[in-house]
């Protein structure tokens, strides 16, 4: 369903675009990592991995390039170009690009509302992700989706149901098992979401029929406005799957989830069945563009992560520090990206809106056309499938 | 129904409902290796109904799959694969138990093709009894043809009999968009003749067309007591076969012919199917139409009990003869209704 040329996979291309510094920089460090909580498993991720600059350069120009895209839906939000739900995912960075990087791009992933910057890292472009945000013909969903509801290959949205992706999820893994190919299905839902009934139900039959499916709870300790004290009675979000193994994985740490990933990926590619992650994250947003963010937390404690644990942030230290890259380098790319944002921005805003004869299309699928009736009887609209 | 004499009539096959349906099944599993059964007891259990019969035994456990009492993740894991690009066909032991997943259905299974702009279709099956049964009470006998029926990006389809069993589920596999088949228990068992053409692993019948299944025939006297009248009866029977797209073109051509209509269905009147066809009545030919009684538009509710609204005589004749349009989704066994 997929064969639009425009997909760019980010993490596999865009390296030749970094300018060839005079200066002598690594080809690699081996960095140390937190060791992951282990929940019915013997052995878990490694607690070194080594980073390429390469891949050092590719994971900081991405996790900028979502930072600056959540930024710049922020103000375009308060300027009234967006409108609606928009939830922001800057500080979960790590997060996304972290499992892009662990998984290929053969493999699927479905998430809940807070779907932007995954819907950057399974290959869309801020081009057409900010232009269906402002509901525009040249957004991804040609503006009929909006925030929640953004598809790519292989990337099933964006859900505005919370933990109807998860079962979603489990499908995909099940058909990725009935095809016998090999690929895995990364199932994300939050810690609000991870108290929903169906996703036990989804737990219990990925185990029973041995899906490949890693579960994976992004966990940035407020469910909307309800802490995890305050709304589970485990907070233990790894050990909920009970039967089925889990690991509780520094989310802040892009290099963390990585091997986290990769050692889930590899243990459900084996057969083995489901399993578990909990990425203990940050969002530095409110719930959604509505939620000032500060009513049941406090600006100290959304400061004190800024400052100790920002992902961008420990990703560039560890790469100068190790001679991975120069903080010179790394402002150019800081620049492209900003650029790169303003362009998408421009177009987003400039973009016309889909036209109205198009309100009836796409209700049914592979169909002939045929009449919707509008708000009165008199008022018909054609629908195109 | 004489027998024309001189015609040598080839004897028709006869087979149930539920024979039928599960013949349909089993040629859309041969012919498509992406479809799939799912439900409780669909594989080892032959089916709740007995349905699926065979069909583990035939196609294994990778095809039939028994799921746990689990109607919001298994409804939900069905959608998925859709996504994914199998073709599931999801059973619902009876629709009461669907409403336990009907966020599934509606949610991501009938709003995605629209929300991602025509980029992810959901090619599903939800299968399973409907309405009234024997003596279920009333948390396993309710009709879900409204609720389903009112949402846009389903496919809701309701046979009556083998023939439109076969053809109906045939068609809803073969289709992209979700589709919602809405059987019935009590029909199960009941067999009809097979025409040859059924018989044909390409026999499939159009969602969205209904059938008139009997072009005003003759019928059986009617009294009412409080009226000193008596009226023939001259019936056009329409089986919607599906609810939704809605065929309205059958039942206006029908409804200008006779200038009565009768709506049949086995759930509540309120807000039903009955209630959008009339409002598509009103709203459409009815300035067309010559209306000689005041209206008789009768909603019957369960087997065998009505209401007449109003009946008015035309002065000055004791027999008049009364055509009607009486539209049917039988999901129930309508045709025990006294009308016909």
């Amino acid at each position: 369903y997929f064969g639009r040329p425009r997909q760019v996979d980010h993490l596999r291309s865009g390296a030749s675009r970094v300018l060839v510094a005079s200066r002598n920089f690594a080809n690699d460090a081996t960095f140390e990592i937190k060791k992951c909580d282990l929940h019915r498993l013997e052995e878990g991720p490694p607690v070194t991995t080594v980073l390429t600059r390469e891949d050092g350069l590719k994971y900081y120009r991405m996790m900028q390039t979502v930072r600056r895209m959540e930024l710049k839906a922020d103000q375009l939000y308060k300027q009234k170009i967006i409108r609606g739900f928009c939830h922001l995912c800057d500080g979960q960075e790590a997060c996304c690009v972290g499992l892009e990087a662990g998984i290929n791009p053969t493999d699927h992933l479905i998430t809940a509302y807070r779907a932007h910057g995954f819907t950057f890292t399974r290959g869309l472009s801020v081009r057409e992700i900010l232009a269906e945000l402002t509901g525009r013909k040249g957004g991804c969903a040609k503006g009929k989706g909006g925030s929640m509801h953004m598809y790519a290959k292989n990337f099933y949205g964006g859900n505005g149901i919370v933990g109807a992706q998860v079962p979603l999820g489990a499908g995909i893994a099940l058909a990725c098992k009935y095809n016998g190919k090999d690929e895995v299905c990364l199932t994300l839902y939050g810690d609000g979401a991870a108290n929903q009934g169906q996703i036990f139900e989804a737990y219990n039959m990925a185990a029973l029929w041995k899906l490949p499916c890693i579960f994976i709870c992004e966990n940035n300790r407020y469910g909307m406005g309800t802490s995890v004290e305050r709304a589970a009675a485990s907070t233990d979000y790894y050990k909920r799957g009970d039967f089925i193994p889990g690991l509780r994985v520094d989310g802040m740490d892009i290099l963390c989830v990585r091997e986290a990933t990769r050692f889930a990926a590899a243990y459900c590619r084996s057969g083995k069945g489901p399993i578990l992650m909990e990425l203990q994250t940050y969002r530095y947003h409110g719930h959604s563009m509505s939620d000032p963010g500060v009513s049941y937390r406090t600006r100290e404690e959304i400061q004190e992560v800024r400052s100790k644990s920002d992902p961008i942030m420990l990703l560039k230290d560890r790469m100068v520090n190790s001679n991975l890259a120069s903080v010179e380098e790394l402002k150019e790319i800081d620049v492209e990206v900003r650029k790169e944002i303003e362009d998408a921005a421009q177009f987003a805003t400039a973009d016309p809106e889909p036209p109205l004869e198009e309100l009836g299309y796409h209700i049914y699928s592979s169909d002939p056309p045929f009449e919707v009736r509008g708000a009165n009887q008199w008022i018909k609209f054609k629908s195109v499938s | 129904m004489a027998a024309v004499s001189g015609l040598v009539r080839r004897p028709l096959r006869e087979v149930t409902v539920r024979d039928a349906i599960n013949q349909g099944m089993d040629e859309e599993l041969e012919r498509d290796e992406k479809v799939f059964l799912l439900g409780e007891e669909v594989a080892q259990y032959d089916g709740a109904y007995k349905v699926s019969r065979g069909l583990w035994k035939k196609y294994g456990d990778k095809r039939i799959i028994d799921t746990p009492i689990s109607e919001m993740g298994f409804a939900g894991i069905a959608v998925g694969a859709a996504m994914a690009g199998l073709r599931p066909i999801c059973e619902f032991m009876t629709f009461n138990f669907s409403m336990q997943a009907i966020d599934q259905v509606i949610n991501s299974a009938a709003k995605t093709y629209y929300m991602s702009g025509g980029l992810q279709p959901v090619p599903i099956v939800f299968r399973g009894p409907n309405g009234a049964s024997a003596g279920v009470a009333a948390q396993h006998s309710q009709c879900f043809a409204a609720w389903y029926g009112h949402c846009p990006g389903l496919k809701v389809v309701s046979p009556w009999n083998s023939e439109d069993a076969k053809g109906l589920i045939k068609s809803a596999i073969r289709d992209n968009n979700p589709v919602v088949v809405l059987e019935n228990e009590l029909m199960y068992g009941v067999p009809f003749e097979f025409p040859p053409e059924a018989q044909s692993k390409d026999f499939l019948i159009p969602i969205g067309k209904a059938k008139i299944e009997r072009q005003g025939k003759k019928t059986k006297i009617y009294r009412h007591p409080s009226i000193l009248v008596k009226f023939n009866l001259e019936v056009t029977v329409i089986n919607m076969r599906t609810i939704r797209p809605m065929d309205m073109e059958t039942i206006e051509a029908s409804v200008m012919k006779t200038n009565h209509l009768v709506t049949v269905e086995g759930g509540w009147p309120q807000f039903g199917v009955g209630a959008e066809i009339c409002a598509r009545i009103m709203e459409g030919i009815s300035k067309k139409l010559v209306l000689e009684y005041s209206q008789a538009i009768v909603n019957i509710m369960y087997l065998n009990t009505y209401r007449i609204k109003r009946l008015k005589a035309r002065s000055g004749q004791t027999t008049s003869t009364l055509n009607l349009s009486c539209v049917q989704f039988p999901g129930c066994s309508c045709c025990s209704c006294h009308w016909c």
